[in-house]
């Protein structure tokens, strides 16, 4: 009962001190919203990147082209010698033979004549073949390549590896911007916290006279800074669920092209802003510990 | 053991300043004492090190069979809630009212409100401040503000009552009425009362034991005396 009543007071304690210094408090605030927006666009950025990727990763596959002589033998031991492959996912592996490749064409009919000129010649049965890293796609294919059987590989070689190098480029940068802003907000707040305890420094030795516990004199502004964090994520926080959704309507969900599909807002603006009011909070704690332990030794 | 003993205290600042030299003392529980000297005679200092403001430099000091300079400076607030000071400065926040300002390190304490209500009811009645209770400290003369600190000292109703120069920012009359408060505390809740002073007056009309210090020795100790008795130092 007793440690609840003193952490009753300390909460007490710390909203009168948000209120009471209200000009600082406000200072603080304003400057906590404004990285933390960075940090939710920085957020919401690599969310994207990550699922763009994600969707890249799932149209990208190997093409094997099988040699005609070939017999339903060679094909399979071929299969087998490709699924057993670490980086290939079997279970995604397709064969498709001759026939089936030549009439799903001949439902184009503008390659109906072509294949009637060219009488099925240059077709030939595929694998193809989906990898769990993208990033090792070259390797894989080239290991496959070397395979008895195997006339050729396609992959969109250079293609791909721009694409994925660059979105890691991208999703890193946002993950170094994410750290940094986090790190910004907390000296924020801790130089905000460093000034209240400064402008109270004299009330600070009062209560260590009365005999006022360490913990109870540190408690409200530990409390305070996790009240400062948490209100200047409030912008923040409306910013993605209503900024992201509006943005979203008005590209249409897509940007430029139709292979960059946006993440539906629903799935991640409730995600980022729970992300961004617990930074705020825990960034907010941090920063007055940081303080608090420097300024206040008691 | 007596309640508080110096043993063999010396205190040398940071900035090489000497306090205190070879400080041997004991004061008895319920004992009123002065201790008197001139300002840099070392009279704070020894207040301070009854309530782990300071540490000794050599030396150990005992309050109720606690080493003082000993303990962590996490446990030093154990000590000083059994311990009531009053300052020369009041050092009352000015932000919370009178009443605010007495219940203050009960409610850190953690202490249930009705009870506090009753502890600081009693304190507010023993100096005579019932009428001020929703006063602010500026709103308050010195005096007045004097007797809110000695409530407050006094409202978990301590062993122990330091009282550094408790009159000296305040005019004869108010000394007086505020001397007054302090003695029947004294005698009322049984309380050790240490009073670190300058006044003349006072000492003189009270007749309790007076210990004088000089340079951080001290040069005399009298059960029933006086200040003129020590007026060469």
């Amino acid at each position: 009962m007793r440690m609840f009543r003193i952490i009753g007071k300390s909460i007490k304690d710390a909203f009168k001190s948000v209120f009471r210094n209200f000009s600082l408090s406000m200072a603080s605030i304003s400057c906590t919203a404004v990285t933390l927006i960075l940090v939710a666009i920085a957020l919401l950025i690599t969310y994207n990147v990550r699922s763009i990727t994600q969707d890249i990763e799932d149209v990208l596959t190997i093409v094997v082209f099988v040699d005609t002589k070939a017999t339903a033998g060679d094909v399979e031991n071929l299969k087998n010698d490709i699924n057993f492959l670490s980086n290939v996912d079997g279970k995604k592996t397709i064969y498709n033979t001759q026939e089936e490749i030549v009439d799903s064409l001949k439902k184009d009919e503008s390659m109906k004549e072509i294949l009637e000129i060219l009488n099925d010649a240059p077709i030939q049965s595929t694998f193809v073949i989906s990898v769990k890293d993208v990033k090792k796609l070259t390797d894989t294919a080239k290991e496959i390549e070397k395979m008895d059987f195997v006339n050729y590989v396609k992959y969109g070689e250079n293609l791909v590896n721009k694409i994925v190098s660059m979105f890691d480029v991208v999703k890193n940068a946002c993950i170094v911007a994410v750290v940094a802003l986090i790190l910004v907000t907390a000296f924020l707040i801790s130089n905000t916290i460093k000034i209240t305890i400064f402008s109270r420094r004299q009330e600070i030795n009062i209560m260590r006279l009365v005999g006022t516990s360490n913990i109870v004199i540190k408690m409200p502004f530990l409390i305070e800074g996790f009240v400062l964090g948490v209100i200047g994520s409030l912008v923040p926080v409306l910013l993605t669920i209503y900024g992201y959704t509006f943005l979203f309507d008005f590209v249409g969900g897509k940007l430029f092209t139709d292979l960059i599909v946006l993440v539906k807002p629903n799935e991640i603006i409730y995600l980022t802003s729970l992300v961004i009011v617990i930074v705020g909070g825990i960034v907010g704690m941090f920063g007055s510990t940081r303080a608090v332990r420097k300024y206040l030794k008691v | 053991m007596e309640f508080i003993e110096f043993k063999n205290i010396f205190k040398v600042y940071k900035n090489g300043v000497s306090a205190l030299a070879d400080v041997n003392l004991t004061i008895a529980r319920g004992e009123f004492v002065f201790i008197i000297g001139q300002s840099g005679s070392g009279k704070s200092t020894l207040t301070k090190l009854l309530y782990r403001e300071e540490k000794p430099t050599k030396g150990t000091v005992n309050v109720g069979g606690i080493n003082v300079g000993k303990l962590k400076n996490g446990n030093v607030y154990k000590l000083r809630r059994k311990i009531g000071v009053v300052f020369q400065d009041f050092k009352l926040l000015p932000k919370l009212n009178v009443y605010e300002n007495i219940a203050y390190p009960l409610e850190s304490y953690g202490m249930k409100s009705s009870e506090i209500r009753v502890k600081v009811l009693k304190a507010l009645e023993r100096v005579g401040l019932k009428d001020k209770i929703r006063s602010y400290p500026n709103q308050l003369s010195g005096g007045e503000q004097q007797r809110v600190c000695i409530a407050r000292a006094i409202v978990n109703e301590p062993k122990l009552i330091i009282c550094d120069e408790p009159t000296g920012d305040l005019d004869p009359k108010m000394s007086k009425e505020i001397m007054k408060v302090i003695e029947n505390i004294n005698k009322e809740l049984g309380s050790t009362i240490i009073m670190a002073t300058h006044d003349k007056e006072i000492v003189n009309r009270m007749k309790k034991r007076v210990i004088c210090l000089h340079n951080g020795v001290v040069v005399s100790d009298k059960k029933k005396g006086s200040y003129t008795q020590n007026e060469n130092v």
